[in-house]
Parts: C-alpha cells; sequence; structure tokens
C-alpha cells in the first residue's frame, strides 16, 4: 500500500460482509489439541525409529572445558554418538559466517570453542538408541574445566549506557523535576522470570537424500531455516523446517538452541531420524530468561495534576556475550504529557544466562514501576488515579510529534471503572477490613506498541471450491490458525469450513511468525493480500471463459459471495470455475507492508486493569479476589481467542506481582529456580474472578485489518494495578516485585 | 559413576491401554509416560516437566488421576490405562473436550489432555466425598462442587497460557451449577 489512508479503503475484511470477522468461532486446531492428536515438534512420526539425543550441561559459570572424559558414555549400553568442544560435530560453517549474503542469520556452530559462556550451557550431547540410555550415559560425561573470573552479581550501579540504545531528552528535565511542587522519586526493581511454556523445547530431524527435515518448536520459521543452512553449510532450499504445533513460546521460542542444529547434524552423521528435548531444568539456564531491572522514577506536577517532569531510568542486564536491553522505558514517551522528560536503559554486562524478549518485553516489567509512581503521584495531590491519568493524556505523542493512530486510553479507563465499581474505593489506604484479610483496590493503565512488518501468503482454490491458505506463520497458542481462517474466509467470501490452512512450513510463503504481538497484524494482513491476488486471478480466468456466466463482464465487478463468483445475479461456485479451467487448483501469492508513511503514526493497544486483593495480615500472603481488564485493541479478529490472549497476559501480570521471580546464585552463576515447583507460574487456585472486555475500536491506520495486537497487551500493567491494590489495602507501598508473604509482612512491620 | 546393572533390566507385561491390552517389553527405568508416548505411539500424554510438577502428563489409571511421569512402566503390570486419546476423538469428542473447545479452555493445547484427564479424575474424586484443602467441611456427606473446590483441585496442572477461568468455565460445563 502506497498510503496508510489506504488502510481504511473497502476490502472484504474491514467489510465484514459474511461477518466472519470477529466472531468468536472455535479454535481451528482445537479437536487435535483437546483430543492430544496435534503432533508437537518432538512427536512427529519419523520415517524410521528415531535415535534419541540428551544434552549436558555445563557445571561452571565462566571459563573452557579443558578435557572430556567420555570413555564410559561411549561404553554405555546404547549409545552411538558423543560430541563436545573436544569432539565436536563435524562440517559446520565458522561462527558468523554467511555463504549466502542474503541469509538473514549466519552459521551458529555448536561445541565449536571450549567457551563456557554461562551456567548449564549445553557442552556435550549423547545420542543413543533409547531415551533411558542417553539420559544414563548423559550422566556419564566426565567434564573438567577451567575456571575464568566471572561477574554474576547484578549491580545496577555498575550498569552502563547500552550500545545501540539512545537516553531521550526532551526539555530540561532535572531543573524542571527540582521546581516542581509536587515530587514522587522512588526505585523499584523487577526480578528475573522464565517464559515455561509448557512444551520445553525439542527439536526432530531427519534426511532425505540432501535435503534435511526439521520440526521444531519455534516462534519464527525464516531465520532459524537460515541459520540452520549456514550451520551445515547447505543451500537454505535444502532446508525444511516447519513448526506447526507449538507448546507455548511467549519470547523463549524466538531464539533456536542447541537442541536444533545438533538434531540436525546428529541425523546427518547417523543417517536415521535424530530427536532432542530439553529437560525441564534446562529450560531454565540453557535457554533465555527476562531479565531483572532496577529503575527509578522521578515524577514532578503542579498542584492541579499536571506533570511538568517524568523521567524512568532503568538498569538491567544480560549476557556478556549476547547483548539484549530489557527497554523497560520506551514506552514512557508514548504514554503520559509532560514537557520535561528523560527516559533511558543502561546495561550491566554478566556471565549468567542469556537474557531475551519474554511477552511484552519492555512495558511489562516497565510499566510495573511508573504506573505505580503514579498512584503515588495521585494520592500525594489527592487526586484518583484515574483523573490523574486524564489530566495528563497527550494529544499527540509527547516525544515525538507523531499523531496517534487510535486512542481511547481515557475510554478504557472510564469504562472499565463503571463496569468494577471503582467508585465504590476507599481512597484512603488501610481502611477494609474482612476478617484476618486487609482489603484493597487498585488500578493501572496498559500500553503496548503496535506493529506491521512484511508478510506474504499464498492462497489456492482448489476444484471442490476449498481454499487452501499457506504461509510460513505459526501458531503458538494466539489463535494464527483461526484468525488467518477468518480472514480466508471472509476475502474468498466462503464459508469458513470451506477453509483449510497449513502454517509452520518453510516452504510455504514467508510471514514474520509469533513476536511482539505483531502476529495477527501481519500475518493476517498477508493473508488478505493473498486473497486479493487470488480473486484477481480467479475473475480474470471468468471474464475470459466463455464458458462462465461471468463471460466479458468487467473484471472490477466481480464480486465473491457465498462461495460464489458473481457479477450482479451471474454467478457460478469458485469450485465450477476451478475444475473446468484448472482442475489441479489455481494458486495466488499476494505481499504486504507496511505504507511509507506508517512512520509518521504512533500505534499502540491500550487498556486499563482493575484489581482487588486481599493482604492476610498474619501470614502476609496476597490474594487476587477479583480483575478486570477494559482494552481497546482496534477490530477484533476473533472474540473468543482474543479475550484468551488478553486474560492469558492479565494473569502473568498476577505471577509477576505475586510470585514469579528467580534468582542467581552467586556463587555459580546459575538460576536458583530450576523447576516448576520453585518458579512460581500462577496455577488454578491462585487465579479467581478475572474478566476482560473489549472497547469497540476500529483502528482503520494500523494495517489494512483495522486490528492491533492483543498477544501481550494483557500483561502490560497488571501487576501494577495489584501493586497498587496492595498498597490501598495495607497502606505500605511495597516497590521489590513480586510481592511475597516476606516482603509484605516486613513492609506491615510484623516482621 | 558407574551404573551397577544387576540381574534383569528389562520386563514383559501386559498392560491395558484404552481399553485395548497391549504386550509391552520395555527398560525397568521406562516410566508410564515414555512407555505411552514412545513404546506407544500415544504421544496424547504430554511431558512438561518429567517431574510431577506441571501435571501435563496425567492420565487415568483405574479410573484415578495421576502423573505418568512419576510412575515407571513397570509397576503398571494389568492395569488399566486411560489417556486422552481413550477420552474421544476426533469426531466422537467427550462432552468435555467439547466444552474445552466451545470455552476456549487452551491456547497451545499442550496442557489440555492432561487438564482433560485430572478433570476426570478430579470429578470422581469429589464423588467419592474425598475432601480437598478446600473443603469447608470434612464431615458432609456430599461435598459441593464450589468454584475454590475446583481451583484448588485442579492447581496441578499448570497451563502458562493461563485460561483458568475458561478451564474453570468447561469443567462447569460438564458439572453443573453448585450443588
Amino acid at each position: 500500500m502506497s498510503s496508510i489512508a489506504d488502510y481504511a479503503l473497502p476490502n472484504p475484511v474491514n467489510q465484514n460482509r459474511a461477518g466472519n470477522i470477529g466472531r468468536a468461532v472455535d479454535r481451528y486446531e482445537g479437536p487435535l489439541k483437546v483430543t492430544g492428536t496435534a503432533p508437537y515438534a518432538y512427536e512427529v512420526a519419523t520415517p524410521s525409529p528415531p535415535a534419541y539425543g540428551v544434552l549436558v550441561g555445563a557445571e561452571i559459570g565462566f571459563g573452557d572445558v579443558t578435557a572430556v572424559d567420555d570413555v564410559a558414555a561411549r561404553a554405555a549400553p546404547g549409545v552411538i554418538l558423543v560430541w563436545h568442544p573436544l569432539n565436536p560435530p563435524p562440517n559446520q560453517g565458522e561462527k558468523g559466517a554467511k555463504t549466502y549474503v542474503q541469509s538473514q542469520a549466519a552459521a551458529d556452530p555448536v561445541f565449536a570453542t571450549p567457551k563456557v559462556a554461562y551456567f548449564g550451557q549445553p557442552v556435550a550431547l549423547v545420542v543413543a538408541d533409547t531415551l533411558e540410555n542417553a539420559t544414563a550415559a548423559a550422566q556419564l560425561v566426565r567434564i573438567s574445566y577451567k575456571e575464568g573470573d566471572a561477574e554474576y552479581e547484578f549491580d545496577a550501579l555498575k550498569a552502563e549506557p547500552a550500545r545501540g540504545d539512545q537516553e531521550s531528552r526532551i526539555g530540561d528535565f532535572e531543573a524542571a523535576f527540582e521546581a516542581a511542587p509536587v515530587k514522587v522519586d522512588e526505585l523499584w526493581t523487577t526480578p528475573i522470570q522464565n517464559h515455561c511454556q509448557m512444551e520445553p523445547c525439542a527439536t526432530t530431524a531427519w534426511w532425505e537424500d540432501d535435503t534435511v527435515v526439521v520440526h521444531a518448536s519455534i516462534q519464527m520459521i525464516k531465520q532459524p531455516q537460515h541459520l540452520l543452512a549456514e550451520t551445515l553449510q547447505i543451500d537454505r532450499g535444502k532446508v525444511h523446517l516447519l513448526s506447526r504445533y507449538i507448546g507455548g513460546g511467549f519470547g523463549g521460542k524466538g531464539s533456536v538452541y542447541e537442541d536444533f542444529a545438533l538434531a540436525a547434524l546428529a541425523a546427518r552423521d547417523l543417517q536415521r531420524p535424530v530427536k532432542i528435548a530439553l529437560t525441564r531444568q534446562q529450560m531454565f539456564n540453557a535457554t533465555v530468561h527476562r531479565p531483572a531491572t532496577v529503575q527509578r522514577v522521578r515524577l514532578g506536577a503542579t498542584p492541579d495534576g499536571r506533570l511538568t517532569a517524568l523521567a524512568l531510568e532503568a538498569a538491567t542486564h544480560c549476557n556478556r556475550g549476547e547483548p539484549f536491553i530489557e527497554r523497560a522505558a520506551t514506552f514512557a514517551r508514548a504514554l503520559y504529557a509532560a514537557p520535561h522528560r528523560l527516559t533511558g536503559h543502561r546495561l550491566h554486562l554478566l556471565d549468567i544466562a542469556v537474557a531475551s524478549a519474554m511477552r511484552a518485553p519492555g512495558e511489562a516489567v516497565g510499566m510495573l514501576s511508573l504506573e505505580g509512581a503514579m498512584d503515588e503521584l495521585a494520592e500525594k495531590l489527592g487526586l484518583d488515579p484515574i483523573e490523574l491519568r486524564i489530566r495528563n493524556e497527550p494529544d499527540k505523542h509527547p516525544e515525538t510529534g507523531q499523531a496517534f493512530s487510535v486512542r481511547q486510553l481515557i475510554e478504557c479507563m472510564q469504562d472499565g471503572a463503571a463496569r468494577f465499581g471503582w467508585d465504590k474505593r476507599n481512597p484512603k489506604p488501610g481502611q477494609t477490613r474482612d476478617g484476618r484479610w486487609m482489603v484493597g483496590v487498585g488500578m493501572a493503565t496498559a500500553i503496548r506498541g503496535n506493529f506491521l512488518l512484511p508478510a506474504k501468503a499464498s492462497l489456492r482454490a482448489e476444484a471442490d471450491g476449498t481454499i487452501r491458505l499457506r504461509q510460513g506463520m505459526t501458531d503458538i497458542g494466539t489463535g494464527s490458525y483461526t484468525i488467518l481462517a477468518q480472514i480466508a474466509a471472509e476475502t474468498m467470501g466462503v464459508p469458513l469450513e470451506k477453509v483449510i490452512v497449513e502454517i509452520g512450513d518453510s516452504g510455504f510463503a514467508p510471514a514474520p511468525g509469533s513476536g511482539g504481538q505483531f502476529g495477527a497484524a501481519s500475518a493476517g494482513s498477508g493473508a488478505l493480500a493473498g486473497g486479493m491476488a487470488l480473486r484477481a486471478k480467479l475473475a480474470e480466468m471468468a471474464v475470459n471463459d466463455p464458458g462462465s456466466p461471468l463471460y466479458g463482464s468487467a473484471k472490477e465487478a466481480v464480486d465473491f459471495r457465498d462461495g460464489l463468483i458473481a457479477v450482479e445475479n451471474r454467478s457460478e461456485t469458485i469450485g465450477a470455475l476451478v475444475a473446468r479451467l484448472a482442475p489441479q487448483g489455481i494458486e495466488a501469492e499476494g505481499a504486504s507492508a507496511p505504507a511509507p508513511d506508517a512512520r509518521d503514526i504512533s500505534s499502540h493497544s491500550y487498556g486499563a486493569h482493575f484489581a482487588e486483593v486481599g493482604v492476610d495480615t498474619v501470614t502476609g500472603e496476597v490474594r487476587l479476589r477479583r480483575m478486570l481488564g477494559a482494552f481497546a485493541c482496534g477490530r477484533i479478529l476473533n472474540a473468543k481467542t482474543a479475550k484468551s490472549q488478553i486474560t492469558g497476559g492479565m494473569i502473568w501480570g498476577v505471577g509477576t506481582a505475586l510470585t514469579e521471580t528467580n534468582r542467581i546464585d552467586e556463587r555459580y552463576g546459575s538460576l536458583m529456580n530450576q523447576d516448576l515447583g520453585n518458579y512460581l507460574a500462577p496455577v488454578h487456585a491462585d487465579i479467581a474472578n478475572l474478566d476482560a472486555y473489549f472497547l469497540p475500536e476500529v483502528d482503520d491506520k494500523a494495517n489494512p485489518l483495522g486490528i492491533k495486537g492483543v498477544g501481550e497487551a494483557g500483561i502490560c500493567g497488571a501487576g501494577a494495578a495489584l501493586a497498587n491494590a496492595i498498597y490501598n489495602a495495607i497502606g505500605v507501598r511495597v516497590r521489590d516485585y513480586p510481592f511475597t508473604p516476606d516482603r509484605v509482612l516486613a513492609a506491615m512491620g510484623a516482621l | 559413576m558407574d551404573m551397577p546393572v544387576r540381574g534383569e533390566t528389562r520386563a514383559r507385561f501386559a498392560i491395558t491401554v484404552n481399553g485395548e491390552r497391549r504386550e509391552v517389553d520395555v527398560d525397568l527405568r521406562t516410566t508410564l509416560l515414555d512407555l505411552l508416548r514412545e513404546h506407544l505411539g500415544l504421544f496424547g500424554t504430554k511431558k512438561g516437566c518429567d517431574h510431577g510438577q506441571c501435571g501435563a502428563c496425567t492420565v487415568l489409571v483405574g479410573g484415578k488421576r495421576i502423573n505418568s511421569c512419576l510412575s515407571l512402566a513397570v509397576m503398571h503390570e494389568g492395569d488399566e490405562v486411560t489417556t486422552i486419546e481413550g477420552v474421544g476423538q476426533v469426531g466422537n469428542l467427550h462432552p468435555l473436550q467439547v466444552a474445552f473447545l466451545d470455552r476456549d479452555a487452551f491456547q497451545c493445547g499442550y496442557c489440555t489432555p492432561g487438564q482433560i484427564c485430572s478433570t476426570l479424575g478430579m470429578l470422581e474424586e469429589v464423588r467419592r466425598g474425598e475432601p480437598s484443602q478446600a473443603t469447608l467441611d470434612l464431615a458432609a456427606a456430599v461435598i459441593g462442587l464450589s468454584d475454590e473446590e475446583i481451583r484448588e483441585r485442579m492447581s496441578g496442572n499448570i497451563c502458562r497460557c493461563s485460561a483458568y477461568p475458561q478451564i474453570l468455565e468447561a469443567i462447569r460445563d460438564i458439572a453443573g451449577p453448585v450443588a
């Protein structure tokens, strides 16, 4: 599209004549999932019995592998292969090398150096005939190390400006803050968090002649395909990568791990299928995590509640060799008006596991501090927290001056407040008792950037009238299958039952995959474009075919509805047309990309959270009593799956506020919590009376679908609503997440 | 450490899975979970943690729910095991599977077979009058299936996508209103 103005032009999705868009359609792949017949990466049928690989993790945090005694492991029953840095897999590309200049990823050879960069880094692979033999033999690999001088302890004071990250300054923050009559200046901390996808990372690989077939549990297709081709030193067309069913991603499967290349390498070496899964314990140290943050928030305001100065500075950490910035401050540039502003990030390079993206990187932790600070400021000013936010609502992006696309933040707060019963809140904290419980209510806003990435899709009409959509997209539980089916049905004017969706395959038209809540907008716009391309082909065929009732019509007059291709009252079924002229089926590919002037617009998903908590005065335990989220995220493609995405995100916010935390064992550089018994993700009993809804909205400047992301908006600010509710309950502000009983009791003076 | 090997390392026995009697020959170290997945090809039972902490591997043995990862296959000679494949099939769904679809009680789907098997076992436990942490009256002849009871009894099954509100609705759909 040449301009964002084109997004609003009539198209099948925004016209939605058959009503497929927005319907609460059941999940497309749901019947397979509820019957346990959707094959995840470790479960695909292999052409011959697979061998089983088990990874061995480094037992030091930093240093070198100096010797490996693999004699016992090699002699163990069933063992057929042992690889490690002193006996690495053969024929791998050199680290960082690209044979094909257009590759989107470089070679990343496994066990190519003896360096250990973090505790638990895979340093050996044992492959055996059975999982039991491989698991037992993996324990027999004896590895000697030379430990290096390492830095494991995160210290915000040692964090330095991050390369590639620019501090943002508007006006003169320091002077304005100094002069502000009302101020808040506090430090907040958030801990390391882990994705804890229910399906551990896994890869199954085998070779068919010179092509490697790889089934992996990954969020993106194209970059891993290129990485594997470069690592294996083969043409990328010889890597057939599939990721059809993925047991959760949340950002943690946006990277690939050692199982990925090793399964392909071992399968090549052994000439048989190989499958490798990480153990749950390995998922903690050997994949990625959300890093801890220390955030300083400074707010200066006039007595009537106008922000004059706003600063959010975040310090965070990452592995020395894998730069990553948790951009906790970026969202604050777009949220509230204030003439004098300062936001930026500092980074402490450590020798611990790799930090990377986890659901709403940046906002998910940054909002935990700023939304708490706004609550503090509101109390100092004697203003309702919603009123304070309304008084600081910007009419354009406060830093870039971009126009907002559609922004219903105030509407989310006001409508949500009415539904929740916010007016019953006692603004004076510590006033509400319920037996041994102190009860409080809090709110916070949600903002999360909305993105559109280039995507292609191919749509094919079959002779039986079936429409087959193929795209290198993934569904990590988000609902991609379902919304793509809805878009294809609406675009082609066929019933939903006539659509087949095939995704997660490198052989299909490329799409960006799942991440950054850009999936539906990007892949969906690509699907719409693919559908329009197929419509054009079919129309062309019909009007030029003497056998068609549409013969001789202008192709611009051709319509698609009810499974028919039609001009006014003349029509035939798509199936009849295809059966007559292209019995093998007819396919068309379409492409979508952001309009050049999209950069002039600031587009976000918005919401408001309302939470009621009880604080046990005896144990310090905090329980969620009820929670409501009001969201405005553009047009909703599927009322059912979108709501699940949002409430899922909100529950992540509950976990963030109450239980989820990890720490580095500073003796070894390891993560202390290495299983689901110690890393406490929310369970059924933690979640009571939690609901969310969407305000009617169409964002016709965001993309041709008018939609915005829902996958990450739900977590943004959710934990802060609980933080503010806890303050309202007990009258003491706790600023170190999560609010575990020890911290809450200490805050109440009971410890 | 050398692995001491003494005597038999494998066992042959019969086990009934989803109503079908199966003769199996397995490594003594094979868990029930791995027997189902890697030997019998029943991948509907999921491996989420392999340590009894997530519930994804929940199956019914003699009608009672267990974590199949915490149980060696050889301990189940002669047992009757029901996995998700035996609960219902595409085209022949169990009402609970229909309810999960209808309520969108899952997203990625990886915990789902465990949630469904766990629910079936849980409802039987309630019918048998087995109390839980959430049971207010331990002497009651009939335990009312409050929302708190369901949440407490289902807390061994983690759903990281966090479909908990919808799972509760789905269970309520087949269990009926609070007794």
